[in-house]
């Protein structure tokens, strides 16, 4: 119980610590947001359809990662540039590949991952609409008594009236 | 047929597909840069008395480029790797150090100018490589970060094997094992080598 305790002590340290590197970091960011607004609007629009390929799930954006600071800086350069939003985004593309894309590419390589969805849902509504009908049909069909049936039954009814 | 087999069977496909799914490495990311041309640069190396260094410098030379760092920690852990790889002279290795100063060793309130950012970045490099041994025919220096954006480096350390063209062959992101070496690195060196 006691090192349970310490261990949390020390995880709460760390995470003082790391929120404390946050915070610095956050504050230089500040600083840099203010130079043009109109590169910044496109900075943001662009960014939020690109990872950061440091912490995967954040977009170029929201990421305060050391290599997003710089990408945002390059894509920043190219706005001024007047590289248009397809130019910047294949800039990026030919370095890092596919994976920087939030939205990737419809082609081959990408078709499982586009469409495979909606075939599973295809494919499961195929399976149910065929399951549901073979039920339908097999339950009225199969379950009518024969001659047999009905006679053990009356005899079972009778024998259950007699003591 | 056994009808419970169907969900079990589901299940157990289920289980494999996460099994290999979530022992991938998601670091791992296919490079574009594979099968391409080195990017150009041109880069201050350690030695203060070295002309610039750029990949076309070797040209017809099978060759290495690791990107490191000193304050890069996995590094360490390759480092000795490097080392004794270098020992064996199969090929240069060329250190690409990357982002050598960062925004927190500058003193508060000032930003480094570029020349005191160079001497830096000499000085503390030299002084790592002198303690942990040094793999490198050289080591050029990517101060701000540009030449790392061009060659796709998003994690260090990185390493790149370059043919006799100046073409990208192989990428490996994060450390170099002696497994790597043994089983995809040096094969590779050898067949690009012989053609």
């Amino acid at each position: 119980m006691t090192s349970f305790l310490k261990r949390a002590k020390y995880m709460g340290l760390v995470l003082f610590a790391v929120l404390l590197t946050c915070g610095s970091l956050q504050a230089k960011e500040a600083a840099l947001m203010a130079e043009d607004p109109v590169v910044e609007k496109r900075l943001i629009h662009i960014s939020e359809e690109l990872r950061c390929l440091v912490c995967q799930n954040e977009s170029l954006a929201s990421s305060r990662a050391e290599l997003a600071n710089d990408l945002r800086e390059e894509v920043r350069k190219l706005i001024r540039q007047d590289k248009s939003d397809s130019q910047i985004k294949e800039y990026l593309v030919t370095r890092y590949g596919d994976f920087v894309l939030y939205r990737p590419e419809v082609k081959p390589l990408t078709w499982v991952l586009w469409f495979g969805p909606f075939l599973l849902l295809l494919a499961g509504v195929v399976g149910m609409v065929f399951y549901l009908r073979q039920r339908q049909s097999g339950s009225s069909g199969k379950q009518v008594l024969t001659e047999e049936d009905r006679r053990k039954v009356q005899e079972l009814l009778k024998s259950g009236d007699a003591p | 047929m056994k009808k419970f087999l169907i969900p079990l069977a589901m299940f157990f496909g289920l289980v494999i597909f996460l099994a290999v799914g979530l022992n991938r490495d998601p670091h791992e990311i296919p490079s574009p840069l594979v099968g391409k041309s080195a990017p150009a640069f041109s880069l201050h190396t350690l030695d203060p008395n070295a002309p610039l260094f750029g990949p076309q410098d070797m040209k017809g030379k099978v060759w290495m480029l690791n990107v490191w760092a000193t304050w890069c920690v996995a590094c360490r852990e390759e480092h000795p790797v490097l080392v004794a790889f270098s020992k064996a002279n199969q090929l240069p290795i060329v250190g690409l150090s990357y982002k050598e100063i960062q925004a927190q060793d500058e003193p508060a309130g000032r930003k480094l100018s570029p020349e005191e950012k160079l001497q830096m970045a000499r000085e503390r490099s030299t002084l790592w490589l002198k303690r942990h041994g040094n793999p490198y025919v050289l080591s050029a220096l990517d101060l701000d970060g540009r030449v790392g954006i061009d060659y796709g480096v998003y994690g260090v350390p990185e390493t790149y094997l370059i043919d006799k063209e100046g073409v990208i062959r192989y990428k490996r992101v994060g450390v170099v094992t002696p497994e790597l070496l043994q089983s995809t690195i040096l094969p590779l060196v050898q067949k690009l080598n012989a053609s």
